[in-house]
Protein backbone atom coordinates (compact mmCIF):
# COMPACT_ATOMS: atom_id res chain seq x y z
CA UNK A 1 0.00 0.00 0.00
CA UNK A 2 1.75 3.00 1.06
CA UNK A 3 5.28 3.45 0.52
CA UNK A 4 7.89 3.44 3.04
CA UNK A 5 9.61 7.28 3.21
CA UNK A 6 13.36 7.65 4.15
CA UNK A 7 12.18 8.74 7.37
CA UNK A 8 10.22 5.46 8.20
CA UNK A 9 13.44 3.14 6.76
CA UNK A 10 15.98 4.91 9.15
CA UNK A 11 13.38 4.45 11.90
CA UNK A 12 13.10 0.93 11.02
CA UNK A 13 17.01 0.01 10.81
CA UNK A 14 17.92 2.16 14.31
CA UNK A 15 15.05 0.41 16.39
CA UNK A 16 16.04 -2.84 14.81
CA UNK A 17 19.55 -2.01 15.50
CA UNK A 18 18.42 -1.59 19.58
CA UNK A 19 15.88 -4.43 20.07
CA UNK A 20 17.52 -7.27 17.06
CA UNK A 21 19.72 -8.77 20.47
CA UNK A 22 16.19 -9.95 21.80
CA UNK A 23 14.52 -11.03 18.56
CA UNK A 24 14.24 -14.86 19.87
CA UNK A 25 12.63 -13.20 22.88
CA UNK A 26 10.26 -10.97 20.57
CA UNK A 27 9.13 -13.73 18.38
CA UNK A 28 8.45 -16.25 21.06
CA UNK A 29 6.42 -13.67 22.77
CA UNK A 30 4.57 -12.19 20.18
CA UNK A 31 3.54 -16.11 18.65
CA UNK A 32 2.21 -16.95 22.36
CA UNK A 33 0.53 -14.09 22.30
CA UNK A 34 -1.21 -14.75 19.10
CA UNK A 35 -1.89 -17.85 20.21
CA UNK A 36 -3.69 -17.18 23.10
CA UNK A 37 -5.26 -13.90 21.66
CA UNK A 38 -6.30 -15.42 18.48
CA UNK A 39 -6.99 -19.25 19.17
CA UNK A 40 -8.40 -19.88 15.51
CA UNK A 41 -4.12 -19.29 14.45
CA UNK A 42 -3.64 -22.36 16.18
CA UNK A 43 -5.06 -24.17 12.59
CA UNK A 44 -1.74 -23.96 11.36
CA UNK A 45 0.16 -25.89 13.87
CA UNK A 46 -2.12 -29.18 14.23
CA UNK A 47 1.12 -30.91 13.29
CA UNK A 48 2.51 -29.83 16.39
CA UNK A 49 2.33 -32.17 19.65
CA UNK A 50 2.17 -29.26 21.76
CA UNK A 51 0.02 -26.03 20.68
CA UNK A 52 0.76 -24.35 23.96
CA UNK A 53 1.65 -21.12 24.00
CA UNK A 54 5.26 -21.52 25.58
CA UNK A 55 6.08 -24.99 24.11
CA UNK A 56 9.71 -25.12 22.09
CA UNK A 57 7.65 -25.36 18.95
CA UNK A 58 5.63 -22.20 19.22
CA UNK A 59 9.43 -20.50 20.69
CA UNK A 60 11.43 -22.35 17.75
CA UNK A 61 8.73 -20.84 15.46
CA UNK A 62 9.23 -17.24 16.96
CA UNK A 63 12.61 -17.23 16.09
CA UNK A 64 12.10 -18.63 13.04
CA UNK A 65 9.66 -15.47 12.01
CA UNK A 66 12.22 -12.68 13.60
CA UNK A 67 14.82 -14.06 11.63
CA UNK A 68 12.72 -13.20 8.40
CA UNK A 69 11.77 -9.59 10.14
CA UNK A 70 15.27 -9.52 10.69
CA UNK A 71 16.43 -10.62 6.59
CA UNK A 72 13.52 -8.22 5.86
CA UNK A 73 15.17 -5.51 7.97
CA UNK A 74 18.31 -5.62 5.47
CA UNK A 75 16.51 -5.80 2.54
CA UNK A 76 14.10 -2.91 3.06
CA UNK A 77 14.72 -1.29 0.10
CA UNK A 78 12.91 -3.92 -2.43
CA UNK A 79 11.36 -6.12 -0.15
CA UNK A 80 8.77 -7.17 -3.06
CA UNK A 81 12.19 -8.54 -4.53
CA UNK A 82 14.19 -9.41 -1.58
CA UNK A 83 11.24 -11.62 -0.09
CA UNK A 84 10.15 -13.27 -3.58
CA UNK A 85 11.32 -16.81 -2.18
CA UNK A 86 9.94 -16.34 1.41
CA UNK A 87 6.67 -15.59 -0.71
CA UNK A 88 6.54 -18.51 -2.57
CA UNK A 89 6.95 -20.65 0.32
CA UNK A 90 3.88 -18.95 1.95
CA UNK A 91 1.93 -19.09 -1.27
CA UNK A 92 2.33 -22.42 -2.81
CA UNK A 93 3.68 -25.03 0.73
CA UNK A 94 1.86 -22.92 4.08
CA UNK A 95 -0.48 -21.21 2.59
CA UNK A 96 -1.10 -19.28 5.56
CA UNK A 97 -4.10 -16.89 5.22
CA UNK A 98 -2.88 -13.46 4.79
CA UNK A 99 -5.44 -11.80 7.38
CA UNK A 100 -2.84 -13.55 9.85
CA UNK A 101 -0.01 -11.44 8.94
CA UNK A 102 -2.14 -8.68 9.99
CA UNK A 103 -2.65 -10.48 13.57
CA UNK A 104 1.04 -11.57 13.97
CA UNK A 105 2.14 -7.79 13.20
CA UNK A 106 0.20 -6.76 15.96
CA UNK A 107 1.28 -8.53 18.46
CA UNK A 108 4.26 -8.27 17.27
CA UNK A 109 3.52 -4.30 17.77
CA UNK A 110 2.27 -5.57 21.04
CA UNK A 111 5.25 -7.18 22.09
CA UNK A 112 7.56 -4.32 21.51
CA UNK A 113 5.23 -2.02 23.95
CA UNK A 114 5.91 -4.29 26.60
CA UNK A 115 9.58 -4.95 26.38
CA UNK A 116 10.41 -1.34 25.17
CA UNK A 117 8.06 0.98 26.68
CA UNK A 118 10.31 4.06 26.55
CA UNK A 119 12.18 3.19 23.00
CA UNK A 120 8.60 2.72 20.91
CA UNK A 121 7.32 5.81 20.31
CA UNK A 122 4.87 6.93 18.47
CA UNK A 123 7.02 7.75 15.50
CA UNK A 124 8.77 4.27 15.82
CA UNK A 125 5.37 2.54 16.05
CA UNK A 126 4.08 4.05 12.87
CA UNK A 127 7.35 3.22 11.22
CA UNK A 128 7.42 0.04 12.08
CA UNK A 129 3.30 -0.45 11.86
CA UNK A 130 3.99 0.41 7.96
CA UNK A 131 6.95 -1.56 7.58
CA UNK A 132 5.25 -4.79 9.04
CA UNK A 133 2.63 -3.89 6.54
CA UNK A 134 4.89 -3.80 3.70
CA UNK A 135 6.63 -6.82 4.81
CA UNK A 136 3.07 -8.52 4.98
CA UNK A 137 2.46 -7.67 1.21
CA UNK A 138 5.49 -8.56 0.42
CA UNK A 139 4.89 -12.23 1.52
CA UNK A 140 1.54 -11.98 -0.30
CA UNK A 141 2.80 -11.25 -3.66
CA UNK A 142 2.94 -14.86 -4.87
CA UNK A 143 -0.03 -16.26 -3.40
CA UNK A 144 -2.62 -15.56 -6.69
CA UNK B 1 -7.71 0.37 5.56
CA UNK B 2 -5.01 0.38 7.91
CA UNK B 3 -3.18 -2.74 7.49
CA UNK B 4 -2.25 -4.06 10.72
CA UNK B 5 -5.86 -3.29 12.60
CA UNK B 6 -7.42 -6.27 13.90
CA UNK B 7 -9.84 -5.11 16.62
CA UNK B 8 -12.17 -8.00 16.42
CA UNK B 9 -15.46 -6.81 14.45
CA UNK B 10 -18.40 -7.74 16.71
CA UNK B 11 -21.05 -5.87 14.73
CA UNK B 12 -23.21 -8.66 13.72
CA UNK B 13 -23.36 -10.30 17.38
CA UNK B 14 -24.58 -7.53 19.14
CA UNK B 15 -27.91 -8.63 19.53
CA UNK B 16 -26.91 -11.32 22.09
CA UNK B 17 -25.53 -10.73 25.40
CA UNK B 18 -22.11 -10.54 25.61
CA UNK B 19 -20.85 -13.09 27.87
CA UNK B 20 -17.80 -12.46 30.35
CA UNK B 21 -15.73 -14.87 32.02
CA UNK B 22 -14.89 -14.04 36.22
CA UNK B 23 -11.66 -13.92 34.94
CA UNK B 24 -12.50 -11.25 31.95
CA UNK B 25 -14.30 -9.09 34.76
CA UNK B 26 -11.70 -8.91 37.25
CA UNK B 27 -8.97 -8.20 34.94
CA UNK B 28 -10.76 -5.49 33.09
CA UNK B 29 -11.49 -4.00 36.81
CA UNK B 30 -8.11 -4.59 37.34
CA UNK B 31 -6.58 -2.45 34.73
CA UNK B 32 -8.82 0.54 34.84
CA UNK B 33 -8.28 0.69 38.52
CA UNK B 34 -4.59 0.42 37.85
CA UNK B 35 -4.11 2.51 34.95
CA UNK B 36 -3.46 6.96 34.90
CA UNK B 37 -6.83 8.15 33.17
CA UNK B 38 -5.28 11.10 32.45
CA UNK B 39 -1.63 9.24 31.48
CA UNK B 40 -3.15 6.34 29.37
CA UNK B 41 -5.99 8.42 27.87
CA UNK B 42 -3.99 11.67 26.30
CA UNK B 43 -0.93 9.08 25.26
CA UNK B 44 -3.08 6.78 23.14
CA UNK B 45 -5.44 9.63 21.87
CA UNK B 46 -1.67 10.89 20.28
CA UNK B 47 -0.35 7.96 19.39
CA UNK B 48 -3.79 7.50 17.37
CA UNK B 49 -2.79 10.53 16.05
CA UNK B 50 0.45 9.82 14.90
CA UNK B 51 0.28 6.09 13.86
CA UNK B 52 -3.32 6.92 11.96
CA UNK B 53 -2.66 10.46 10.68
CA UNK B 54 -6.17 10.42 8.73
CA UNK B 55 -7.79 10.63 12.63
CA UNK B 56 -6.72 14.33 12.59
CA UNK B 57 -9.47 15.46 10.36
CA UNK B 58 -12.00 14.55 13.51
CA UNK B 59 -9.54 17.37 15.23
CA UNK B 60 -9.33 20.51 13.04
CA UNK B 61 -10.04 22.38 15.74
CA UNK B 62 -7.46 21.33 17.94
CA UNK B 63 -4.44 24.04 16.45
CA UNK B 64 -1.01 22.66 16.25
CA UNK B 65 -0.89 18.93 14.92
CA UNK B 66 2.33 18.91 13.43
CA UNK B 67 4.29 16.23 14.42
CA UNK B 68 4.46 13.64 17.08
CA UNK B 69 6.04 16.49 19.42
CA UNK B 70 3.39 18.84 18.84
CA UNK B 71 0.75 16.54 19.41
CA UNK B 72 1.85 15.27 22.85
CA UNK B 73 2.24 18.59 23.91
CA UNK B 74 -1.42 19.76 22.85
CA UNK B 75 -3.59 20.68 25.47
CA UNK B 76 -6.48 20.32 23.73
CA UNK B 77 -5.00 16.56 22.88
CA UNK B 78 -4.60 15.65 26.16
CA UNK B 79 -7.89 16.69 27.87
CA UNK B 80 -9.87 14.83 24.86
CA UNK B 81 -7.62 11.58 25.93
CA UNK B 82 -8.77 11.91 29.44
CA UNK B 83 -12.34 12.30 28.48
CA UNK B 84 -12.09 9.38 26.19
CA UNK B 85 -10.67 7.00 29.00
CA UNK B 86 -13.67 8.59 31.46
CA UNK B 87 -15.97 7.67 28.81
CA UNK B 88 -14.80 3.85 29.01
CA UNK B 89 -15.29 3.91 32.26
CA UNK B 90 -19.01 3.74 31.70
CA UNK B 91 -18.27 0.55 30.00
CA UNK B 92 -16.36 -0.38 32.98
CA UNK B 93 -18.82 -0.06 35.71
CA UNK B 94 -21.80 -1.45 33.58
CA UNK B 95 -20.38 -4.43 31.54
CA UNK B 96 -23.35 -6.30 31.61
CA UNK B 97 -25.01 -3.55 29.71
CA UNK B 98 -22.59 -2.20 27.46
CA UNK B 99 -25.11 -1.66 24.47
CA UNK B 100 -27.20 0.60 26.10
CA UNK B 101 -24.81 2.17 28.15
CA UNK B 102 -23.26 3.73 24.93
CA UNK B 103 -26.84 4.21 22.59
CA UNK B 104 -26.42 8.06 23.23
CA UNK B 105 -23.10 7.98 22.74
CA UNK B 106 -23.20 6.00 19.93
CA UNK B 107 -25.97 8.50 18.25
CA UNK B 108 -23.44 11.56 19.68
CA UNK B 109 -20.67 10.31 17.45
CA UNK B 110 -22.54 9.16 14.23
CA UNK B 111 -24.96 12.54 13.63
CA UNK B 112 -22.65 15.13 14.97
CA UNK B 113 -19.76 14.07 15.19
CA UNK B 114 -19.82 11.79 12.21
CA UNK B 115 -16.84 10.17 12.73
CA UNK B 116 -16.39 7.13 10.46
CA UNK B 117 -16.70 3.90 13.05
CA UNK B 118 -13.74 2.06 11.45
CA UNK B 119 -11.39 4.78 13.60
CA UNK B 120 -12.79 3.53 16.95
CA UNK B 121 -10.74 0.15 16.01
CA UNK B 122 -8.02 2.25 15.32
CA UNK B 123 -8.63 4.07 18.94
CA UNK B 124 -8.41 0.67 20.74
CA UNK B 125 -5.83 -0.52 19.25
CA UNK B 126 -3.25 2.52 20.37
CA UNK B 127 -4.80 1.94 23.62
CA UNK B 128 -4.26 -1.90 23.78
CA UNK B 129 0.22 -0.84 23.20
CA UNK B 130 -0.11 1.90 25.82
CA UNK B 131 -2.05 -0.36 28.21
CA UNK B 132 0.91 -2.99 27.30
CA UNK B 133 3.47 -0.64 27.73
CA UNK B 134 1.78 0.49 31.23
CA UNK B 135 1.70 -3.22 32.38
CA UNK B 136 4.54 -5.03 30.90
CA UNK B 137 5.13 -8.74 31.82
CA UNK B 138 1.65 -8.10 33.83
CA UNK B 139 0.03 -7.62 29.77
CA UNK B 140 0.13 -11.21 29.37
CA UNK B 141 -1.63 -13.31 26.26
CA UNK B 142 -4.77 -13.66 28.70
CA UNK B 143 -5.24 -9.91 30.04
CA UNK B 144 -4.53 -9.13 26.40
CA UNK B 145 -7.27 -11.10 25.34
CA UNK B 146 -9.91 -9.86 28.01
CA UNK B 147 -9.05 -6.08 27.40
CA UNK B 148 -9.23 -6.59 23.70
CA UNK B 149 -12.29 -8.70 23.69
CA UNK B 150 -13.69 -5.51 26.28
CA UNK B 151 -12.47 -2.81 23.50
CA UNK B 152 -14.16 -5.05 20.48
CA UNK B 153 -17.67 -4.78 23.07
CA UNK B 154 -16.86 -1.08 23.55
CA UNK B 155 -16.51 -0.08 19.79
CA UNK B 156 -19.16 -2.00 18.22
CA UNK B 157 -21.46 -0.77 20.71
CA UNK B 158 -20.85 2.64 19.67
CA UNK B 159 -21.02 2.02 16.17
CA UNK B 160 -24.26 0.48 16.90
CA UNK B 161 -26.48 3.59 16.27
CA UNK B 162 -25.12 4.73 12.70
CA UNK B 163 -27.51 4.39 9.57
Amino acid sequence: MTTLTAKDKQTVKAFWAKVSGKSEDIGAAAVARMLVVYPQTKTYFSHWQDQSPNSPAARKHGKTVMMGVGDAVTKIDDLKEGLKELSELHAFILRVDPANFKILSHNILVVMAVMFPTDFTPDVHVSLDKFLAAVSLALAEKYR
Amino acid sequence: MPENSVSADLQTESHKMVEWTDFERDTIQDIFSRIEYDVVGPAALARCLVVYPWTQRYFGGFGNLYNAAAIKGNPMVSKHGTTILHGLDRAVKNMDDIKNTYAELSVLHSEKLHVDPDNFKLLADCLTIVVAAQLGNEFTGEVQAAFQKFLAVVVSSLGRQYH
